[in-house]
């Protein structure tokens, strides 16, 4: 493989605590080099000036709807939609049809996201089979499977039943494997269409109340102390979550958290317009949520940035609110949406913000290779991203196979010029290279 | 008025006073031994109702026909709708016939916003899921209208499921915006979250609230409530608050009861109340529906004047002449 030196750039590497003007060459997959002026020999120089190099992004939660939906997405056209977003590594979500509660589910993800190869994929198993809630599914199998698994989740559908959820943080300690749960007390949110509050009322649409998420927090939380599991919390989105994470890590429980861009930019106003494009589980909060993630991102409460990216064929949200599934696109957009929202107003240092995006999701799930450090030996997972770029979502241009990106016609700024997994360009100059 | 009629949010006191002015006007026409006039002649209204409700439905068809529009009405009961046509579908096919307003009842809060995103032709929202009645909220003000000088600082009860009621919302809207005093009376399981900021008065008594109020308006309570828990029994809704002789006692003398229909006899509102003659106006509200819809549709599809007779002060009314 040839070699590459990206040159003149600014790297910021949150794993080994840099954030200085550098150049990184690449050998053979991997970075070879990292300092100031390298000399580049032979290989191709890749001009880096005025903009950021950092590890390549990880996200803890997408849904890629293969198998089952490939209408909605496919494996490839979101591991292109991933690299378009400055991402070399993906999470999938079990909920596929059939769902991934099973070994060779799990497997044919994996191979098929190494077949493609744009973005490591690794997939996450259901802890519960079909993720109905009643019995574990073997996390066992999935785990010495080949694809590996270290994370289970029965994301979309939170794990009702108290006893099940203990069972599974205990079990799944064996494999020293995550439970990533969906916080929702269902019996609070049947029929649930957004966020309770005065907007709901208004609206005349049914309300999920912040208490059915605190609750499920709260519990989870207390499960985790009770089992020394290792717990991880999916798209938190109130005030009160927040607060309840942080009091946890506090007296030491073992508990990740993530947050979605849509929880820390739009509110429960959007749903005003009743176009399900703003329709997504959890739901859109209020202004204070807004500002109690973005603060708990700011001081590691939540570890990570999860796009919670679920896309959705058009015809199924092109229909009445209460009829549409939830969900938004969140993979081309959630590197500028936190740019523009989380560090332009002050919120996050830039190198918090790129931890969020890396090192931190990286850690919640210990994939190793990604999310830094951008040191001689490590995989080349990078992203070169413009951070003055400015542009306008436009979701007809999304690489994504859905259009369902709550951000459309937003003025965004920061742009991913150039992504590379382990070496080869899967993004150059904003295309991606397949 | 804007383009379409969705939310009472979007009338304003001048909006609802000329409304009510033009059904006035109208009501005419209904007294007549020949109750037609060639107003909307050409014009075609499309009653398009995904859930049952006969008397909304006849109350829209009546106003257009008096109004000499041609009528189609379009049930989701029987049509593509229950084989699975999506809504957006049966806009587009009923833009491509060229119905010039689409009168939607529809069981999904926000069904008729998304309609009108699909179609040229105006939309009337007739009620959508648990949000707004605006029709409804007109032809309640304008039957208060006949009882009362005006809506400034008049008292006004709305009692009963104020959570899932398109009516409640659409007259709090409505009757705040002219200057009315409501109080919102129900089972705090019954009444919306944050609702202390709609600019009405919250109680959850209703013989402290009764002797002071104008007008009482009882909301249906369906059965389904008390099955998902909001209320223990039919029996204690009624005893807290439903409306019966002895309530009426206790109001005003000048006090009038309204009620939307279809009512519970027997649980929020008694017999002998609901057929009061110097109290209850629910008959004339149904009257009243059909002049306010005549009004509605006249100043939404902007027909001619010359129809019903003396042309009303700055004539033609409303937008979208086609």
């Amino acid at each position: 493989m040839s070699k590459t030196l990206l040159k003149g750039g600014r790297l910021v590497d949150p794993a080994s605590r840099t954030d200085t003007r550098a150049d990184v060459l690449v050998d053979d997959g991997r970075v070879a080099e990292v300092g100031p002026g390298l000399d580049a020999g032979r290989a191709e120089v890749v001009d880096c000036d005025g903009l950021v190099v950092c590890p390549g992004l990880v996200d803890l939660h997408v849904h890629l709807r293969e198998p089952g939906r490939e209408d909605a997405e496919t494996i490839e056209t979101g591991s292109r939609a991933a690299a378009l977003g400055g991402y070399t590594a993906v999470c999938p979500m079990p909920n596929t049809d059939p769902v991934a509660d099973n070994a060779g589910v799990v497997e044919m993800v994996a191979a098929r996201g190494r077949e493609i190869g744009l973005v490591d994929v690794f997939p996450v198993g259901a802890v519960t089979l079909g993720q109905r809630g009643s019995e574990l599914a073997e996390l066992g199998a999935m785990a010495r499977s080949a694809a590996a698994v270290d994370c289970f989740s029965d994301d979309g559908r939170p794990i009702r039943e108290a006893r099940l959820l203990r069972f599974a943080l205990e079990y799944a300690r064996a494999f020293d494997a995550v439970i990533a749960d969906h916080a929702e007390d269902a019996s609070l949110t049947d029929g649930a269409q957004m966020h309770e509050g005065e907007v709901s009322a208004m609206l005349g649409l049914a309300g999920w109340p912040a208490a059915a998420e605190e609750m499920v927090v709260a519990r989870d939380l207390l499960l985790a102390e009770l089992t020394g599991g290792r717990l991880h919390l999916c798209h938190v989105s109130t005030g009160g979550a927040v607060e309840l994470v942080r009091a946890a890590k506090a007296r030491g429980v073992r508990v990740t958290a993530e947050a979605a861009p849509h929880h820390f930019t739009l509110t429960d106003e959007a749903a005003s317009s009743y176009d399900p494009v703003f329709k997504v589980n959890p739901p859109l909060r209020e202004k204070a949520d807004i500002e109690a993630v973005r603060l708990g991102l700011a001081d590691g409460t939540l570890d990570a940035i999860a796009t919670d990216h679920a896309p959705h064929a058009r015809e199924d949200k092109e229909v009445e609110w209460a009829t549409a599934p939830p969900g938004m696109l969140g993979l081309e957009t959630a590197l500028a949406v936190t740019l523009t929202e989380l560090v332009e107003p002050g919120y996050l240092e830039l190198a918090t913000a790129v931890e969020r995006l890396t090192a931190g999701p990286a850690r919640c799930r210990r994939l190793g290779g990604h999310g830094g450090p951008v040191a001689p030996g490590a995989p080349a997972n990078l992203a070169v991203v413009d951070p003055a770029a400015a542009w306008t979502v436009d979701r007809a241009k999304l690489a994504s196979r859905a259009r369902n990106t709550p951000f459309h016609g937003r003025q965004l700024r920061g742009r991913v010029v150039h992504t590379l997994l382990r070496g080869a360009f899967t993004v150059r100059d904003g295309r991606a290279t397949r | 008025m804007d383009k379409h009629l969705l939310s009472a949010a979007d009338l304003t006191a001048n909006d609802i006073t000329r409304v009510l002015d033009t059904a006035a006007h109208l009501a005419k026409v209904t007294d007549r031994a020949i109750k037609k006039v060639p107003t909307l002649r050409g014009r075609t209204v499309c009653n398009l109702f995904f859930e049952d409700s006969t008397r909304t439905r006849i109350s829209f068809e009546l106003a257009a026909k008096r109004l000499s529009a041609d009528v189609i009405n379009f049930s989701a009961k029987g049509s593509s709708v229950s084989k699975g046509e999506s809504l957006k579908d049966t806009a587009i096919t009923l833009e491509a016939m060229g119905v010039d307003a689409i009168v939607i009842r529809h069981g999904a809060s926000g069904a008729p916003w998304r309609l009108a995103e699909w179609v040229e032709a105006v939309v009337v929202n007739a009620g959508d899921g648990t949000h707004e009645h605006p029709t409804q909220a007109l032809l309640d003000l304008y039957t208060i209208r006949q009882r009362f000088p005006g809506f400034d600082g008049l008292k006004v009860a709305i009692v009963g499921d104020v959570l899932h009621s398109r009516v409640a919302r659409s007259n709090v809207l409505a009757l705040t915006t002219m200057g009315a005093e409501v109080t919102l009376v129900a089972p705090p399981t019954l009444l919306p979250a944050r609702v202390e900021t709609w600019g009405a008065a919250v109680s959850y008594d209703l013989d402290a609230v009764l002797p002071k109020q104008d007008v009482v308006m009882m909301l249906r309570v369906q059965l389904e409530r008390q099955r998902a828990g909001f209320f223990p029994s039919l029996r204690e809704y009624a005893r807290l608050y439903g409306l019966d002789g002895r309530r009426l006692d206790a109001m005003a003398d000048h006090a009038i009861v309204m009620h939307p229909g279809p009512m519970n006899r027997g649980v929020e509102i008694a017999a002998e109340v609901a057929d009061s003659l110097e109290r209850s106006v629910i008959a004339d509200q149904v009257a009243n529906g059909i002049s306010v819809r005549m009004a509605l549709l006249y100043l939404l599809l902007g027909g001619p004047t010359e129809g019903f007779g003396e042309p009303q002060r700055g004539a033609p009314m409303g937008r979208g002449v086609a």
